[in-house]
């Protein structure tokens, strides 16, 4: 099989997913995105983003309800797969692998 | 206060955006639009939305959503769902299919034939190898300021354009008239028609020869035969070499067979050719005619080379005959010219010297009939197919609702009508086969259907296609639009003015059965005045029997004798031509006081003393030939019209002169119709001579009946001419020739006219019995609130009524106009009467009255609980 690797904006959009929870889609992902990160990030870039991961399986959608106050235009909320699951597991796993070989001394220095 | 982003941006984003996103992008975009309004101001809000916008722009992304892998609309199961429901629906409603089909298949009949005709007679000669390069040498002569147009020439006229211009020319052929010949073989006596030519007529023709060679017609004593005159006559036997007599006079060898001509072409009636040198050794007066040229008394056909082009021919030929005749003829200004074979059938008429046309006019007329017989149809398809549509709206609902996608409706509705227009042309073409001997007769044709022409396939199928597309439009692209919750919901309505189209159909075909009607009324009448007109003569039993061998001319009076015997016969005389046909106009007349500005040229008659008697003719001033004057050999009997051109105040006892011979006048007779019943008569004049008798005429006794009087006169006739079959013409047989055209027109009108109103009528009845099915509920409640019977009858026959009316309005002045213009060509027309218009009117009004009645009345008098309760 095909390993899929995570970019890291891919990774911080789907953490994010996970973190919202059942409210994910567009609007509250770019919103949340912007506060935690505290960079100002393109509704754009995101959505875009969410297409790819998407179409590589790490989330799936489907569409909501209709409301009246996006004219009627319905929201489309984004959940992490199984898949994607693993891919951040397996993505912090690296992260804490590399982070135990640290030496020490790096660390501190790192103020960590 | 509320803000809006740039609608530029929300636009383009419509527009080209992933269409598989672009309902939650717009969402997103526009929640997040005013988050922004809220935290940073609306410009930077704006800013940020159009940026976004623009970068989620992505014009060549895919619907993803269309690709339903599961609806296939061709599917085999899909095709043959769509066609056994439209089965199901043609049998759940049989009346109407009846009607739909009847219809059409009646209308594409009629059209079939038509066009079969058309084909006939636009294929007329066709079938010749060198159609494009045969001509016929013609002649236009001036008398008297108007212009002739003739095929007769002299006879030398082939061999002068031989001599001068033969380069242009691959054959010349001279040739006498296709006329009855008696052939006998043994005892084998028959009257066939043929001509004589010259050999280069084999070539010409290419005429396919079964039996002996092209150059068979070489020899003087030889006797080309007809595939069918040979069977005639020598059976299996082989017909070459046996020799033949022609009219009792001379013995020819027969030295080919070949195979019939085309019965659509000018040649049909040839069944054998004689050489032409055979003609001319039989004509002992030939000497007199050639130098000058004489009399115009032959025909020349010719076959132009490969490099000629016929215009320039056609002028370097036309003074060929102007050098060789003598003055008097000159001043006529003979301009000989090439009519080619092409126009021979169709375009035959000229007036001042131009070919005006002809039959063509007759292709026209027929090919606008079939034509509007046909729409006729198609509109009645129509107009019931889009009025039941209507009744399916529902139908739509649920197959939408159920899962239906707007292809699969279409193609339903589309193969529904399909199905119709498919069966109508298979029943049209069997209808077809049907009529096509009766059509054949009436037509005088030998049609076939062109089973093994592509092109017949080709446009009949085609045609039956684009009928049923056209038809199945209306409901296929119309109906399945419907939103299937309306239309569920019963709120869907049909427009107040989707009726509009089908009422301007049902005007537009009533108009054209009105125009029919009135045409061919005024066909009728033209034709029964031309009946009525006083012939001048007693055509009934009255007889004449053609002079066809010498033994007949030499023993006349013993002839006259034995008949006036039998006592069944009251007088019997001869005459130069038969009394319904003028063969000879001659030039040369002069009196005194003529004009010598003018030629004056008369129809001329030749006959015994007792022609008048035996013809009935009155006399208006003088006296009848008679026995007891010997002075009478140069005696003259005018007509009328002669007296009138010549401007005799007093005609009796004036001195005509022909050329140099001196005739006397002695009496004047009412004016006879001689040639066509629609044209002025001619002047004429009548002269004894018993050496130009061509038919003896013969009167049967009043109180003797013919069938008794026939076998006497056959007897004497077969003791006095056994070389001959005994033939005999009715006069009133022949008179009612003159008619046969204008008959034949009329007959084929009638007929197209009658099965118009029936078209007509079927679509009428079909739209009637809709509108009442529509309107149950409104008349069950009418009746409950009081309305009679008759009320309604009237509420559901105004509306049809008026559109009749309408149709009416339109048809008569166009009609009118057209049957004017028709009746010009005639000189003794009638007037176009003014209560035709008003009968048909009627007629058509009474026609459709009756047609909607029936099913008015039905609904009227329904039951009111019943059709309350329906539903």
């Amino acid at each position: 099989m095909k390993r899929t690797f995570l970019g890291e904006f891919e990774e911080i959009v789907l953490l994010t997913v996970a973190i919202l929870g059942e409210e994910a889609y567009g609007v509250t992902i770019t919103q949340e995105l912007e506060q935690k990160t505290g960079r100002s990030v393109g509704f754009s870039t995101v959505h875009t983003t969410l297409q790819r991961l998407e179409e590589k399986g790490f989330l799936t959608s489907q569409m909501g309800g209709a409301t009246a106050e996006r004219g009627g235009r319905r929201k489309r909320f984004f959940t992490v797969t199984a898949t994607g699951r693993k891919a951040l597991v397996e993505v912090k796993q690296v992260r804490e692998e590399l982070w135990g070989a640290l030496p020490p001394q790096t660390l501190q220095l790192m103020g960590g | 206060m509320r803000h809006h982003p740039p609608r530029w941006a929300t636009t383009l984003l419509r527009w080209w955006a992933d269409p598989n996103t672009s309902e939650e992008v717009e969402g997103d975009l526009l929640e997040l639009y005013n988050h922004w309004v809220q935290t940073v101001g609306e410009r930077k809000a704006n800013w940020k939305y159009a940026l976004n916008a623009l970068k989620l722009l992505r014009p060549f992304a895919k619907d993803k959503r269309a690709h339903y892998p599961t609806t296939y609309l061709y599917s085999p199961t899909m095709l043959r769902n769509y066609f056994k429901i439209a089965f199901r629906n043609l049998l759940k409603y049989r009346g109407y299919s009846f009607i739909n089909v009847t219809g059409l298949a009646t209308g594409m009949a009629v059209a079939i034939l038509i066009g079969l005709w058309l084909y006939d007679e636009l294929s007329y000669n066709k079938q010749f190898e060198n159609y494009d390069r045969i001509v016929q040498v013609m002649q236009h002569q001036t008398f008297d300021g108007q212009v002739n147009t003739q095929m007769a020439n002299p006879y030398l006229m082939g061999e002068e354009i031989r001599n001068k211009y033969g380069n242009d020319f691959k054959h010349i052929v001279m040739s006498s008239w296709t006329n009855g010949h008696i052939l006998a073989y043994g005892d084998k006596k028959l009257t066939k028609t043929g001509n004589y030519f010259e050999p280069g007529i084999t070539e010409m023709l290419s005429l396919q020869m079964l039996k002996g060679s092209r150059a068979g017609l070489n020899d003087v004593n030889s006797i080309l035969l007809s595939e069918s005159a040979a069977k005639a006559y020598f059976g299996n036997d082989d017909p070459l070499g046996k020799v033949m007599k022609v009219d009792n006079k001379n013995d020819v060898k027969v030295t080919g067979v070949y195979k019939d001509l085309p019965y659509n072409s000018d040649f049909k009636d040839l069944t054998f050719i004689l050489p032409w040198s055979l003609y001319l050794s039989n004509l002992p007066w030939i000497k007199e005619m050639t130098n000058p040229w004489r009399s115009n008394f032959t025909q020349t056909y010719a076959m132009l080379a490969d490099h000629a082009d016929i215009a320039q021919v056609s002028a370097k030929i036309k003074d060929v005959k102007l050098h060789k005749v003598r003055a008097e003829e000159r001043a006529f200004k003979p301009v000989v010219f090439l009519q080619p074979m092409s126009k021979w059938h169709l375009y035959a008429e000229f007036k001042d010297g131009i070919n005006i046309g002809g039959r063509i006019q007759f292709v026209w007329l027929f090919g606008i009939i079939g034509g509007f017989v046909l729409l006729l149809a198609c509109i009645n398809f129509m107009n019931l197919s889009t009025a039941r549509s209507e009744k399916r709206a529902k139908e739509v609902g649920v197959r939408k609702a159920v899962g239906s996608v707007r292809g699969q409706l279409i193609n339903q509705f589309l193969s529904e009508s399909l199905l119709v227009t498919l069966i109508s042309f298979g029943l049209a073409i069997l209808l077809v086969q049907l009529v096509l001997p009766m059509f054949n007769e009436v037509a005088d044709k030998k049609i076939k259907v062109l089973w093994q022409e592509p092109l017949f396939w080709l446009s009949g199928i085609g045609f039956t296609v684009l009928t049923g597309i056209i038809a199945g439009s209306y409901p296929a692209f119309y109906l399945s639009s419907f939103r299937p919750v309306q239309v569920l919901k019963g709120t869907f309505r049909v427009g107040r003015f989707a009726s509009v189209p089908r009422k301007v159909l049902v005007t537009l075909q009533f108009t054209v059965s009105v125009a029919l009607i009135i045409g061919t009324m005024v066909v009728f009448q033209q034709i029964d005045f031309a009946k009525k007109r006083p012939a001048g003569y007693a055509i009934d039993k009255l007889l004449y029997v053609p002079i066809s061998t010498p033994d007949l001319a030499n023993k006349y009076e013993v002839v006259r004798n034995d008949l006036l015997k039998t006592g069944a016969i009251a007088e019997v005389s001869e005459s130069s031509s038969p009394i319904t046909s003028v063969w000879a106009i001659n030039n040369g007349y002069s009196w005194k006081g003529k004009d010598p500005g003018i030629q004056g040229n008369f129809a001329a008659v030749s006959t015994t003393h007792e022609f008048g008697k035996t013809i009935g003719w009155e006399l208006k001033e003088g006296r009848d030939f008679s026995r007891d004057f010997p002075t009478d050999s140069s005696a003259m009997i005018l007509n009328e019209t002669a007296v009138k051109f010549m401007g005799l105040k007093k005609p009796v006892g004036e001195i005509v002169k022909i050329d140099d011979k001196v005739f006397h006048v002695i009496g004047v007779v009412k004016d006879l119709v001689m040639q066509s019943p629609y044209q002025p008569v001619f002047r004429t004049s009548f002269v004894l001579d018993y050496n130009d008798a061509s038919v003896i005429n013969i009167k049967i006794n009043a109180t003797t009946n013919t069938s008794d009087a026939l076998p006497k006169i056959e007897a004497v006739f077969r003791k006095h001419n056994p070389a001959a079959p005994f033939e005999y013409q009715f006069i009133d047989e022949e008179y009612a020739k003159k008619f046969t055209d204008e008959v034949r027109i009329s007959k084929l009108a009638t007929s197209f006219t009658i099965l118009a109103i029936f078209i007509s009528c079927l679509g009428l009845f079909g739209l009637a019995s809709f509108v009442a099915e529509q309107r149950t509920k409104e008349i069950g409640i009418r009746k409950v609130l009081g309305a009679s019977v008759s009320n309604l009858w009237g509420l559901l026959s105004r509306e049809f009524v008026i559109l009749v009316v309408i149709a009416c309005g339109i048809a008569g002045p166009i009609t009118w106009y057209a049957m004017n213009n028709w009746m010009q060509k005639f000189d003794y027309r009638t007037e176009i009467s003014w209560w035709i218009f008003v009968v048909t009117a009627l007629l058509a009004v009474g026609i459709a009255l009756l047609t909607v009645s029936y099913q008015a009345i039905k609904a009227a008098i329904v039951n009111p609980v019943k059709s309350l309760k329906s539903e």
